[in-house]
């Protein structure tokens, strides 16, 4: 009997909807097996933890007040008030560095197997695009609980956005509603955090997706492609895609349990900046570099020569898929050469970051 | 060649001023070494040059002039008011032709005190000084005569962390002292004191000095009854409750000084709460004896204290663990400050010896830290539920993930067959 109500209830919305074209969709995608097969699921792992930021970021959202008078009571009262505030908190915090981590590898994962390659130059695009937002909501939610780290991060990372060459004046007052970090500054970047930043994941989002879904999974130069064998998205990636999952909560109900996100002390406009200010981790090593660069290189203020040569990094970055030529044997693979440098360079100037 | 140096830096340091190429005492002075050559040397420095003031300006004379002895055109002429170097019971006097004229020491600082040649004259150097003492301290025994540094400047010898190194260049000196019969530990005593630490050590200049309690210009040795007056310049509340307790009448009567007699004075201690109650070092049991009120009260007021602060200190000591086990606990920490205070006041009301006032802001202490006990041990609670909670959702993940590895491995076995 149930049954029969279950069909006809799919027929009814099959008429309307037309969904069991996912259904063939389903049975039709497959995912290349062969050595490199792995990298594939931090793509999906990205993706499950930006659901989780955005389930948390709601829960947290029904309790958070915007405003330089509340923003850290609202955040105080949800951690010692609220019913398992305290662990949507922290997951939602630890859940923000985690998928940092996950798109990192992710890019860098595409880059080395060369996944950009043609057809996928905008999936390609798009992704790095995403990855700049994840930053921008790493860098905009910093600073909503209104702590004094979080406020002095603010201040020192706006002033690096407000020496940027021609535009920097209008980009720090952009940025914090006024010429210092104040109420205001606290107020746009909630509005870019839950608003701004979310509609413009949102249309990128699907569009990586879809292109995902149109061109498939990529199956990198060095293997041959005759010989890669196919495994069905439904079940069976997805069931290894579940495994990741669930031990990405598991990671993450353990670091919120032990290493509760920690709240600080409120800030205080008028207090003396606290020693050692430190980016979030994904910014450190741009932050170090900027340290290392002389005041001066011939006659052009260092820090402006600094953000340039990120700014073009960027850049570079995105227009990897029209840059690269096609690898060749007993050619210098230059792309993996830059992307082995850039790691390094990454991870040393990171430890430097935490070691100063 | 030093000599040339010398004259053209004092040219460039103290122009406006006559002192230098015009001045005739500059001119000789320089060329001499020693006695007669370190005034024009130490001037570069002095504040006095720096406001444009010469030699003439306390010498008198006339540097315009060249040495021609015995005429009226001799710089150094007495009939130019020359008066060389003044005698040591007019240094104060002279000093004070400027430093007590209001109209004209506001042309440099409208600030500037201008009492201080009266207060000296009632100070016992002042009194000493004007009956003939040549040993008795004028102006320039702790201000220097030339090379005069602003009191502001650290490296004056009347700079705050100076000052009592100024004061025990003549009262440590044991010969110096002998005539007067009064003590010359003084400086020994001070370095060892609470006030002492914080000055000269942790270079906290708003700890007291010599001055801050004997006066400066017109010092004199605090009397028994003006002990408490000194020391109430700062210590406001300490002095209010002792003034309403028991022991200022009886304190009065014996000709004990007020604060001193506990405290001591030049040697005064770090206060603690061992300075109460009925075991050494308790000052209490120096005047009461077992048996007496006083002992018994004196008994209860350091119990009581000491039963407080084991109390903060252990609900502090609960929230700190919870604390650092990543819990968020900064208000009760915030709430348990007001328990700290309370403990602070107790110490203060000590010198009132109310115990009934004293027993309400014991209980009001205890009832703070019995709130931040409470919210200690909920926090303690709570994370113990956390780690619970962790375990029992790691194990369903775990055989979750078991299931889902269990059912991978049977699809790869239905598709290898």
């Amino acid at each position: 009997m149930n049954k029969i109500r279950l069909e006809s209830l799919g027929n009814w919305l099959e008429e309307r909807l037309g969904w069991r074209a996912l259904e063939e969709l389903a049975a039709k995608k497959d995912v290349p097996q062969h050595r490199h097969s792995i990298w594939y699921y931090f793509g999906g792992m990205t993706l499950f933890l930006f659901m989780i930021q955005v389930g948390t970021g709601i829960m947290l959202l029904l309790y958070y007040r915007p405003s330089a008078e509340n923003a850290f009571e609202s955040v105080q009262f949800i951690v010692t008030e609220v019913e398992f505030g305290w662990l949507i908190r922290s997951v939602h915090s630890w859940s923000a560095n985690l998928m940092v981590a996950a798109a990192f590898i992710h890019m860098f994962s595409a880059l080395f197997l060369r996944s950009f390659r043609r057809p996928r130059e905008l999936t390609w695009v798009s992704g790095v695009l995403l990855f700049f937002l994840a930053l921008g909501f790493g860098f905009s939610g910093y600073l909503l609980p209104w702590n004094k780290l979080a406020f002095f991060a603010t201040k020192v990372g706006t002033d690096i956005a407000g020496a940027v060459p021609f535009i920097g004046d209008f980009l720090l007052r952009f940025l914090r509603g006024g010429e210092e970090v104040t109420g205001a500054t606290l107020t746009r970047f909630f509005g870019f955090h839950v608003a701004v930043l979310p509609a413009i994941t949102t249309v990128l989002l699907a569009l990586h997706l879809y292109l995902v879904q149109k061109h498939g999974m990529s199956v990198p130069p060095s293997v041959d492609e005759a010989e890669v064998k196919r495994m069905k998205f439904v079940p069976d990636f997805l069931l290894r895609d579940l495994v990741g999952w669930l031990a990405a909560v598991a990671v993450l109900a353990a670091l919120a349990a032990i290493f509760p996100w920690e709240l600080g002390e409120k800030a205080d406009p008028f207090a003396p900046a606290p020693e050692g200010i430190k980016p979030e981790w994904y910014f450190m090593f741009m932050f170090q570099s900027l340290k290392y660069i002389p005041a001066k290189v011939a006659g052009i203020d260092g820090e402006i020569l600094g953000i340039l040569f990120f700014g073009v990094l960027g850049a570079l970055l995105i227009a990897t898929p029209f840059l690269s030529s096609e690898e060749r044997r007993g050619r210098t693979d230059w792309l993996r050469l830059i992307g082995v440098v850039s790691i390094i360079y990454i991870l040393v100037l990171t430890a430097l970051g935490y070691l100063s | 060649m030093w000599h040339l140096i010398l004259s053209l830096f004092l040219l460039s340091a103290l122009q406006p001023g006559p002192v230098g190429s015009r001045s005739t005492c500059v001119r000789c002075h320089q060329e001499f070494d020693g006695n007669l050559g370190e005034p024009v040397q130490r001037m570069a420095q002095d504040i006095h040059a720096a406001k444009g003031l010469s030699c003439h300006h306390c010498h008198g004379g006339d540097p315009t002039l060249g040495i021609e002895t015995g005429s009226m055109a001799d710089a150094k002429s007495r009939a130019r008011g020359f008066i060389g170097r003044p005698a040591n019971r007019s240094i104060a006097a002279l000093c004070a032709s400027c430093h007590s004229k209001p109209e004209y020491m506001r042309t440099y600082n409208p600030q500037a005190r201008v009492d201080q040649h009266s207060e000296y004259l009632t100070s016992v150097h002042g009194k000493k000084n004007q009956a003939g003492d040549t040993q008795a301290a004028t102006c320039t025994s702790c201000h220097g005569a030339h090379g005069v540094l602003s009191s502001k400047n650290p490296t004056s010898p009347v700079y705050a962390t100076n000052v009592a190194q100024t004061c025990a260049a003549c009262h440590a000196d044991p010969e110096r002292m002998k005539p007067y019969g009064i003590p010359t530990n003084q400086l020994e005593l001070y370095k060892k004191s609470v006030h002492g630490i914080a000055l000269i050590e942790k270079r906290d200049i708003s700890a007291p000095t010599c001055n801050d309690c004997h006066g400066n210009h017109g010092a004199v040795p605090p009397g028994v009854d003006s002990v408490a007056n000194v020391c109430s310049q700062c210590h406001v509340s300490q002095w209010d409750q002792f003034n309403l307790s028991p022991h200022r009448e009886a304190f009065a009567a014996n000709g004990f000084p007020a604060c001193a007699t506990c405290h001591e004075h030049h040697e005064i201690a770090p206060t603690s709460d061992d300075m109460i109650g009925v075991e050494d070092p308790a000052v209490c049991i120096t005047c009461h004896a077992e048996g007496d009120a006083g002992y018994v009260a004196a008994k209860g007021m350091k119990d009581g204290i000491v039963r407080l602060k084991t109390h903060l200190d252990a609900a502090h000591d609960l929230l700190v663990r919870a604390e650092r086990a990543g819990m968020e606990v900064s208000r009760p920490i915030y709430s348990l400050s007001e328990g700290r205070d309370r403990l602070v006041r107790a110490r203060v009301e000590i010198h009132r010896l109310d115990e009934a006032v004293l027993a309400k802001l014991l209980e009001e202490g205890h009832a703070i830290a019995a709130q931040a006990d409470q919210d200690g041990q909920k926090a303690m609670d709570e994370l113990a539920f956390r780690r619970k909670g962790l375990a029992i959702s790691s194990g369903i993940l775990v055989v979750m993930i078991g299931l889902l590895i269990a059912k991978i491995r049977q699809r790869k076995t239905e598709a290898a067959e």
